[in-house]
């Protein structure tokens, strides 16, 4: 669970966002939608308590942020970056194993537990034969698919992801997405931003529209993502249908836009 | 996905081999030693060695054999020092290596060289004794860095890692500036040779009692090194990533570059300037064993003493005159290096 209070984000100087509060209860999942530059990254860096928040507060698992030190922190809420490229070549399993830092002693390795740990997270996301492949090595959908693994790893009651779709395939896209279901079902929270409303629809719990640095709603998938909402904040037409199924789905009205 | 992940596991070295790394080094290492203690103006048989090396180590010896004052006396200091500066130097490179995020970071990233030059060749201006030389030597070297780590937690704003290395260039930009103004100045017949000299590295004319003070400050810095091997692995991702694992980033880099500054600044306290070392054989040692610090910190030790007893070797015999360290060093690296660059992305893991 974590609960985000009447919070102010940004750098020394400049504020990017005010007045955010947001609840996240354990077996859902959380999409942050909002344009880029519209203070995401800022938001969830300040969640994890990566830069300090300008005013109000974050209470991750009923205790507050800044009364946690860095391993608490990570024994309790794990960050899923982007996709990035690492400066040395270690093993994606080195890379997954760097997870359960947090579960070690100062001068401790990693031991057997924690490599079993950090295959189970491979072979949960059906990844296990990249173990041994050097991570600098994969494609940009791979490399995030290992850091959603690492984060896995880290057996945290929270999970943070920033745009885990982003660099994907259609197809593992469709797994992660099933995944990120399957984890909010076994009772963990998670944190998403996307770009894709269809990925709210699919996975979201309740959504939250972020723009111009302050939440402009929140709330259920189909009552956030309206062609007028996404219309306001995006500044195109947008459509918003009911499949045979009953599901929702978001179509852009191409060659419209407001 | 599977071909691909087979072909990768491929492109690396096998397990067996990468685990047997160090060992085989090892054993390199020693026999080199060894042979090094042979070879000189004065050759002596193996044999001769071992037997001179036995009854000094029973204390039965005579100090007088000329035999015994090159074994023991001239080549043994020599050989250890050489073992204990390429070791030391190319732990550093490794380390700041990992710590800066970048394969081109050579122990000198953060000053501790130019401020160490400084310290000495103040030492040699002033004609104080070689022991006070190398003190000084050493205390130029962590004040270059200490300064260094001064300006940049003044600097408030930016990317943390970047205003280090920027203050790193400007602080050995003055202490070089400094080091050449005492040139100037220095006695021309005299001091000037022994300034040049130091600066370009030598282990010529190492004594015992110079190696006593290096060593065990060299051990002291290592040891939490290795301790910390997982940690900074990790802390090779990146602060942010760091912290988001659980790492408290700032005192681990903190932690991290006082080991490697002590390690550096006592090794050129001993030896002078000695290039290249820091810089290419963390990169070999990569290439071998992976990136894994574990793995990484004790195969680079042992390729970086093997190395250096080569080029030390090298460069008591290869001519009459004693061939500064730093220039074989820059001979042998600045080639390989190029060939590192030719052989493309792949061999900068």
């Amino acid at each position: 669970m974590i609960r985000v209070e009447n919070l102010s984000i940004g750098y020394s100087g400049v504020r990017v966002g005010t007045n955010i509060s947001l609840t996240v209860d354990s077996g859902s999942v959380l999409c942050l939608l909002g344009p880029n530059g519209s203070g995401k990254t800022t938001l969830f860096k300040t969640m994890l308590g990566l830069i300090p928040a300008q005013s109000g507060r974050v209470v991750l698992e009923e205790q507050p942020l800044d009364e946690l030190n860095r391993s608490d922190i990570a024994r309790r809420m794990a960050y899923v970056p982007q996709a990035h490229n690492a400066p040395f070549a270690f093993e994606a399993l080195e890379v997954v194993l760097m997870g359960r830092t947090a579960r070690l002693s100062v001068f401790a390795q990693p031991g057997e537990a924690d490599r079993k740990a950090a295959r189970a997270a491979l072979s949960r996301l059906n990844i296990e034969e990249l173990a041994d492949a050097d991570y600098t090595q994969l494609s940009g959908g791979q490399r995030q698919l290992v850091l959603i693994a690492r984060a896995l790893a880290q057996e945290t009651p929270v999970l943070v992801m920033d745009e885990p779709t982003a660099s994907l395939d259609f197809g593992n896209q469709v797994r992660v997405l099933e995944e990120i279901a399957g984890l909010a079902h076994s009772g963990l929270t998670v944190i998403l931003s996307t770009h894709d409303p269809d990925h709210a629809f699919a996975v979201g719990t309740q959504v939250a529209l972020l723009h111009d640095g302050r939440i402009q709603t929140c709330g259920s998938p189909v009552e956030v993502l309206t062609s007028q909402t996404l219309g306001a904040v995006y500044g195109v037409d947008v459509r918003v249908d009911t499949l045979v199924d009953g599901r929702t789905i978001c179509v852009p009205s191409l060659g419209k836009s407001a | 996905m599977d071909r691909r992940a087979s072909t990768l596991k491929v492109s690396r070295l096998n397990g067996w081999f990468k685990a047997g790394t160090a060992l085989w080094l090892f054993c390199i290492v020693v026999v080199t030693s060894f042979a090094a203690l042979l070879i000189g103006p004065y050759p002596l048989s193996p044999l001769d060695a071992i037997a001179l090396l036995r009854q000094s180590f029973l204390a039965q010896s005579d100090s007088t054999d000329p035999a015994h004052i090159v074994l023991i006396s001239i080549r043994l200091p020599r050989v250890v020092a050489a073992l204990l500066v390429g070791a030391a130097l190319s732990a550093a490179g490794a380390c700041y290596q990992t710590l800066f995020r970048n394969p081109l970071v050579s122990p000198d990233i953060l000053g501790v060289s130019a401020g160490a030059g400084l310290g000495a060749v103040l030492g040699i201006f002033l004609s104080l004794p070689v022991a006070a030389i190398q003190m000084m030597g050493f205390a130029g070297g962590l004040l270059a860095v200490a300064l260094v780590g001064f300006v940049s937690a003044a600097v408030r704003t930016g990317d943390r890692t970047l205003i280090l290395v920027l203050a790193g260039v400007v602080v050995a930009a003055l202490t070089g500036a400094a080091t050449s103004l005492l040139k100037v100045l220095a006695d021309p017949y005299d001091q000037l040779p022994a300034i040049t000299f130091w600066l370009l590295g030598s282990l010529s004319g190492v004594k015992v009692e110079d190696i006593l003070p290096a060593a065990p400050a060299v051990m002291l810095g290592l040891v939490p090194l290795i301790l910390l091997r997982w940690r900074i692995n990790v802390l090779s991702l990146g602060d942010e990533e760091a912290r988001s694992l659980g790492i408290e980033a700032g005192r681990l880099r903190l932690a991290v570059i006082l080991c490697a500054t002590l390690i550096t600044a006592s090794v050129v306290a001993l030896a002078g300037v000695v290039g290249w070392v820091g810089l290419v054989i963390p990169h070999m040692a990569r290439m071998m064993v992976g990136p894994s610090f574990g793995r990484l910190l004790p195969v680079a030790a042992l390729l970086g003493a093997g190395y250096l007893i080569l080029v030390d070797t090298l460069a008591r015999t290869i001519s009459a005159v004693e061939v500064p360290l730093g220039i074989l060093t820059a001979v042998v690296g600045a080639p390989f290096f190029l060939w590192l660059l030719a052989r493309g992305r792949r061999a900068w893991n």
